[in-house]
């Protein structure tokens, strides 16, 4: 049986995803020996052509181009996955939704009239359909792997939505929320980064997005009991998962 | 364990039973100071007990602090519970290779030697038990969980505090522990040691070894009135009769009033020692040659919980807190036979919105909805 063809592709992004596949040093060989990588440029310069097995998109939609060739990949792409929060809600970059970004592009740029781009940074998957979205800024190894090897088994990968607060009780972390009234993110995150902050002793930035049902309302009624101001709730949203829905309405509740 | 009719003693300084533990090869399991609480972790050989530390709990809050210096447990249960050393969180059952002609199996066991846990409150004795209900009833028995629970001798430590979320004396699972132990410590007037009590042989031999003077009378009655005492500050109760009162009550508003209140985060869940649910999960390698079947601790709060074929059964917050709820409370005793809960208070103080089950039932148990 043929290797199935894989390509990596990247958009609007720090590379930052891309890289969580080097860093799969030790499964790195055995991924080569089961894949075809056919397109990956961080890695190599060799290009195949399409069509392809399984496309992995880094990356947001954030000019008029990345629109016509996000399109493009999806007619080759037997499956397509989105990996990271610029891929599955618009990543930092998002910010420019709350925002006019000619204020932006003027601010940053000498030359502002060189610059095209679209007024939103967008995830993959308000353009094309999108097969499975990979969360996390950057996406973890383990769950990278995971996801590999059960498209490869052609079994759904086990990923789940709910809370980080469940990976800190499992892992034995102690609750900053509650031992240390450190605004934190957990209960309306979903799980995946393996306990980074709180087991550093610092609440959860939000790195893989909102959790399945979550209740953000009822957190920032929380938090500003323990003392956040509404410019607080309002950053504490708004950071690299900003264009999720979920913490964008909530967001938008402390404008 | 088998009652023992051997006298109470004296012990002044508790890390005398640490050491003498340790030297007869048991791996001593107690209460550190860790991250602002107290967890249940090995004690290494020179590891030093917490002292002077008291804490302060409320629905959402703990904070653990400077108490009275001389005194070694005014602090009361953490966010932790011995259910992590004897159901762990995270657990390999088996492999399979792929072979010629099919696949091996592989079963894999964790090492657990002989294992003292140290400091054992009485609702965390009530919740082993009810959990031994669990893992081992008739039908179905957890070959894991009984040989850790067996190779697990208990150190009780009856509270003569409680903290404002315990309410183990209206669950009658505290604060005294009458059974469950091989030896239960007891803390005096601060300055004049523990009364030791033998629930077990086992226990006797390892005190016997001690040569501890004999408690009197007025020793005994002095923990008993500590004991009393701590039964006596508790603010918190569980109204009586909830089994019936919720399962007459399954459409009460209340369940939506708690359900804007809940973030679904399954704190409570995890916090809690008597909360039993995993899920399975196989995981291969990339050459599909190789797979391992992982248990980990699951949650009713989450939607996969329900997930059955085409979606989730319990979509709704509303839904999983009942569940939830209901269980501890009401179905649990149809079940098992006994409540699902004892009293400790973890999901009181661990759920970051500080939703307090006691309140809940209390609100139901007010105005209870006549069923149609
Ligand atoms: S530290 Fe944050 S993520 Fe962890 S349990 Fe507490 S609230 Fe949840
Ligand atoms: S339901 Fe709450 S109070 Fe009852 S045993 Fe569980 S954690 Fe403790
Ligand atoms: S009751 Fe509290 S700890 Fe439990 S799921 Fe709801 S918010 Fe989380």
């Amino acid at each position: 049986m043929a290797r199935p063809k894989l390509a990596v592709w990247k958009f609007s992004s720090c590379d930052g995803c891309q890289l969580t596949i080097l860093d799969c040093e030790d499964e790195l060989l055995e991924i080569a020996g089961a894949l075809d990588i056919a397109q990956f440029l961080e890695a190599t310069s060799e290009v195949k052509d399409g069509p392809y097995d399984i496309s992995l998109v880094e990356g947001s939609i954030t000019t008029a181009h990345d629109m016509e060739r996000i399109k493009a990949i999806r007619a080759q792409s037997k499956v397509l996955i989105s990996i990271g929060a610029c891929a599955t809600a618009g990543g930092i970059q998002a910010l420019r939704n709350f925002a006019d970004v000619e204020d932006f592009t003027r601010a940053v740029y000498a030359h502002p009239e060189y610059i095209s781009t679209l007024a939103q940074s967008t995830a993959i998957a308000d353009h094309v359909q999108v097969d499975f979205e990979l969360r996390g800024c950057p996406v973890s190894k383990h769950q990278l792997l995971e996801l590999i090897t059960a498209t490869l088994a052609g079994r759904k990968p086990h990923v789940p939505r709910a809370s980080q607060c469940m990976e800190c009780k499992r892992a034995g972390a102690v609750c900053v929320m509650v031992s240390q009234g450190t605004a934190c993110l957990g209960p309306v995150t979903q799980a995946g980064c393996g306990n980074l902050c709180p087991s550093h002793r610092r609440g959860c930035y939000g790195c893989f997005g909102p959790k399945e049902t979550p209740n953000a309302v009822a957190l920032s009624a929380r938090l500003a009991a323990q003392g956040a101001t509404p410019p607080q709730l309002r950053a504490l949203y708004r950071s690299f998962n900003a264009g999720a829905a979920d913490f964008a309405t909530e967001s938008r509740r402390h404008d | 364990m088998s009652a023992s009719p051997a006298p109470a003693l004296l012990i002044d300084d508790p890390a005398v039973l640490v050491e003498a533990l340790q030297r007869q090869g048991w791996r001593v399991i107690g209460p550190q100071a860790r991250d602002g609480a107290i967890t249940y972790d090995p004690l290494t050989p020179g590891a030093t007990l917490p002292k002077g530390l008291t804490d302060t709990q409320e629905g959402g809050h703990y904070r653990l602090g400077a108490g009275d210096p001389g005194r070694w447990f005014d602090y009361v249960v953490g966010p932790q519970s011995w259910k992590k050393h004897l159901f762990p969180s995270r657990q390999k059952l088996w492999e399979a290779s792929r072979t010629d002609d099919g696949f091996a199996v592989t079963p894999v066991q964790d090492d657990y030697p002989k294992t003292a846990f140290f400091g054992v409150r009485a609702c965390e004795i009530a919740a082993m038990e009810v959990q031994d209900r669990v893992f081992d009833n008739g039908d179905f028995a957890d070959p894991g969980y009984g040989r850790r629970r067996a190779a697990t001798l208990i150190v009780a430590v009856n509270c003569t505090r409680a903290a404002a979320t315990c309410f183990c004396a209206s669950m009658q699972t505290g604060p005294r522990a009458k059974a469950g132990f091989d030896i239960a410590l007891t803390e005096l007037a601060t300055g004049t040691g523990l009364l030791v009590e033998v629930g077990s042989d086992r226990g006797a031999e390892i005190v016997d070894g001690l040569d501890l003077p004999r408690a009197n009378a007025a020793h005994r009655a002095e923990a008993e009135a500590a004991s009393a005492a701590a039964a006596a500050m508790q603010t918190r109760a569980m109204p009586p009769g909830m089994a019936g009162v919720l399962a007459a009550n399954l459409d009460h508003p209340q369940w939506q009033v708690v359900a804007d209140a809940c973030l679904s985060c399954g704190n409570c869940t995890m916090a809690c020692p008597t909360c039993f649910c995993s899920d399975v999960e196989d995981v291969n390698d990339l050459s599909g040659d190789h797979t391992e079947r992982w248990r980990t601790w699951d949650s009713c709060f989450t939607v996969d919980f329900t997930y059955v074929h085409g979606g989730a059964v319990r979509r709704s917050t509303a839904s999983r807190y009942r569940q939830w709820m209901t269980h501890k409370l009401s179905s649990w005793e149809a079940q098992f036979g006994t409540s699902g809960c004892v009293g400790c208070g973890r999901c009181i103080a661990w759920c970051p919105v500080g939703i307090d089950i006691t309140a809940e039932a209390a609100a139901i148990a007010a105005s209870p909805v006549p069923k149609e």
